[in-house]
């Protein structure tokens, strides 16, 4: 069971990262890849602020920032320097495996005695129930700021970029400066859930966040699957569905490994089960 | 209102696909003019439109709005002047959007999109009444995304959209090329009341002759890149059906 409930946390840590591919993929329609470097970045930052015994309080802040000043750069290429975003964010995830190696000074950095986010509050005694609570009541905060942002005429306007840029653009909105914004935001968020995981596994490794936005992207896709089928237009319901899109495919990983799957085969079976849940819509309406 | 000055546009200048699309094109629009722009495909005349809209910026020559001159500003800073109705329906409205997210955005087309939520019971009522008088039955139907409505309806939305805030001047790219003709006749009888309503200034351009001929006090022909011909009110009202298609013989 604790096997799942592990999952289970993997899951609510990720679906920051999950809200972070959403913004990026279906709201401003950019396919972000900066995300890999991005999430280590929060990793690392949070890593090397706990061993040089820096407050909580300043740590959450100086991640965000990070993961928000790597997208904010990936959007200035993409929309100063006209490259497409696909590179964009290829070029930035390159470059911050170096930032990533410089700032950590190695490749792997164990944080088992420090003072992280799941030693210093103490909602229960058991140790994966106290983080259950402590991310949950994360994801919920998170959730309900970006639920709010995007109700709001900011975020109308965002998720119009995504939708209809000559429309918004006549509408008096800074197209380029929006992206700016919106990746700054989706990678801020990204490298919250390389905060939570670095501290909830206990070590930042500078290979963690390899291919880490094939999970992202298909908790997205399990989410936009679902708001299909269910023509869900609510903007919150699409977030919640977004955080359950992050537990469920997460879930799916740990019932193949529960059910005898070889470890190796894990990113094989993570990519048949994204191509699975894209493709599964497509088989059923060309009947 | 508009003083376009000696307006010349080259694509690609210099390499073997240049292309001149504007030849140097002077224009005088008055406040409250409907100006009306026919010419064959390629003549110039959307080129045109877009460096008044500021999505295309003119390669020498200027364009003064209200004595400001906007040459080189981009068309999200010339909105506090310009509405734009796109000949794509879906150029002009955010698909995904319900109707009433289209709308608050409209709303504050001159203003700072802000982090408050400005979408509350008022404005709701606002938008109902707005939208109930095009008599399409959309006003219950605000909560839709725009992407499920026809061409039609998403065009006079879109034109109710361009006068939510204060807009000076009204573009119309052939605001009817995609619809049927029953509805192209709602979007164009809508655009021309609206016009009368909110006493803006227009420029449509438009391939229907008959849109031509109906609307609009002044118009021109445009022809590789350069005004060909400029009649006033008194020598539109003055010139027949016939007198127009003769223009494209």
């Amino acid at each position: 069971m604790d096997f799942y409930l592990t999952a289970l946390l993997q899951g609510l840590c990720f679906s920051a990262l999950a809200l972070g591919i959403f913004i990026s993929m279906k709201i401003f329609n950019i396919p972000d890849i900066t995300t890999d470097g991005s999430y280590t970045l929060g990793a690392v930052v949070t890593a090397v602020m706990l061993t040089h015994h820096q407050p909580t309080y300043i740590i959450l802040p100086a991640v965000i920032i990070a993961g928000g000043l790597a997208g904010a750069l990936t959007g200035i290429i993409h929309t100063k320097l006209k490259i497409n975003a696909l590179l964009a964010g290829i070029l930035v995830m390159t470059a911050l495996w170096s930032v990533n190696l410089t700032i950590m000074g190695t490749s792997n950095l164990p944080l088992n005695s420090l003072p992280t986010l799941f030693n210093l509050v103490h909602i229960s005694a058991d140790p994966n129930h106290n983080t259950f609570w402590i991310v949950s009541g994360f994801v919920i905060i998170i959730t309900a700021l970006i639920g709010y942002l995007l109700k709001t005429d900011f975020g109308i306007a965002m998720r119009a970029t995504g939708n209809s840029e000559s429309m918004i653009r006549s509408l008096g909105v800074n197209t380029d400066r929006m992206k700016i914004t919106g990746l700054a935001l989706a990678n801020a968020l990204t490298a919250l859930s390389g905060y939570l995981i670095s501290q909830n596994q206990g070590f930042t490794d500078i290979s963690m966040g390899i291919g880490i936005v094939i999970a992202g992207l298909g908790s997205v896709i399990i989410a936009e699957t679902l708001i299909n089928w269910f023509r869900i237009t609510s903007v919150w319901l699409s977030l919640i569905l977004v955080i359950a899109g992050a537990i469920i495919f997460q879930m799916v990983l740990a019932i193949t490994l529960d059910i005898g799957v070889d470890a190796n085969l894990l990113k094989l079976v993570t990519a048949v089960f994204v191509l699975l849940i894209v493709s599964l819509p497509r088989i059923k309406f060309a009947k | 209102m508009i003083q376009i000055s000696n307006i010349h546009k080259v694509f690609n200048p210099g390499k073997a696909n240049q292309v001149n699309a504007v030849n140097g094109i002077s224009l005088q629009i008055k406040k409250e003019e409907f100006l009306v722009i026919v010419g064959a495909n390629g003549s110039g005349k959307t080129t045109m439109l877009d460096m008044v809209a500021g999505s295309v910026f003119p390669t020498s020559g200027s364009i003064t709005i209200d004595s400001e001159n906007v040459t080189k500003l981009p068309d999200y800073r010339r909105s506090k002047w310009i509405a734009r109705v796109f000949q794509n329906p879906v150029s002009g409205t955010a698909s995904d959007l319900s109707i009433l997210d289209n709308f608050r955005l409209a709303a504050i087309r001159t203003k700072p999109k802000g982090l408050s939520i400005g979408i509350n019971d008022e404005f709701k009522k606002q938008v109902k009444e707005k939208i109930a008088t095009l008599g399409m039955g959309l006003e219950n139907k605000i909560d839709q995304p725009m992407g499920t409505l026809s061409g039609g309806q998403r065009q006079a939305l879109t034109l109710l959209m361009s006068v939510m805030d204060n807009c000076k001047v009204l573009l119309l790219d052939e605001p009817t090329a995609a619809l049927d003709p029953r509805s192209a006749e709602v979007v164009m009888r809508t655009a021309d009341k609206l016009i009368k309503d909110y006493k803006l200034t227009a420029i449509l351009i438009t391939h229907n002759l008959k849109d031509a001929f109906t609307y609009g006090n002044r118009i021109i022909l445009v022809s590789e890149g350069q005004i060909i011909k400029d009649l006033d009110a008194e020598n539109k009202q003055a010139l027949s059906q016939n007198d127009l298609f003769g223009w494209f013989s």
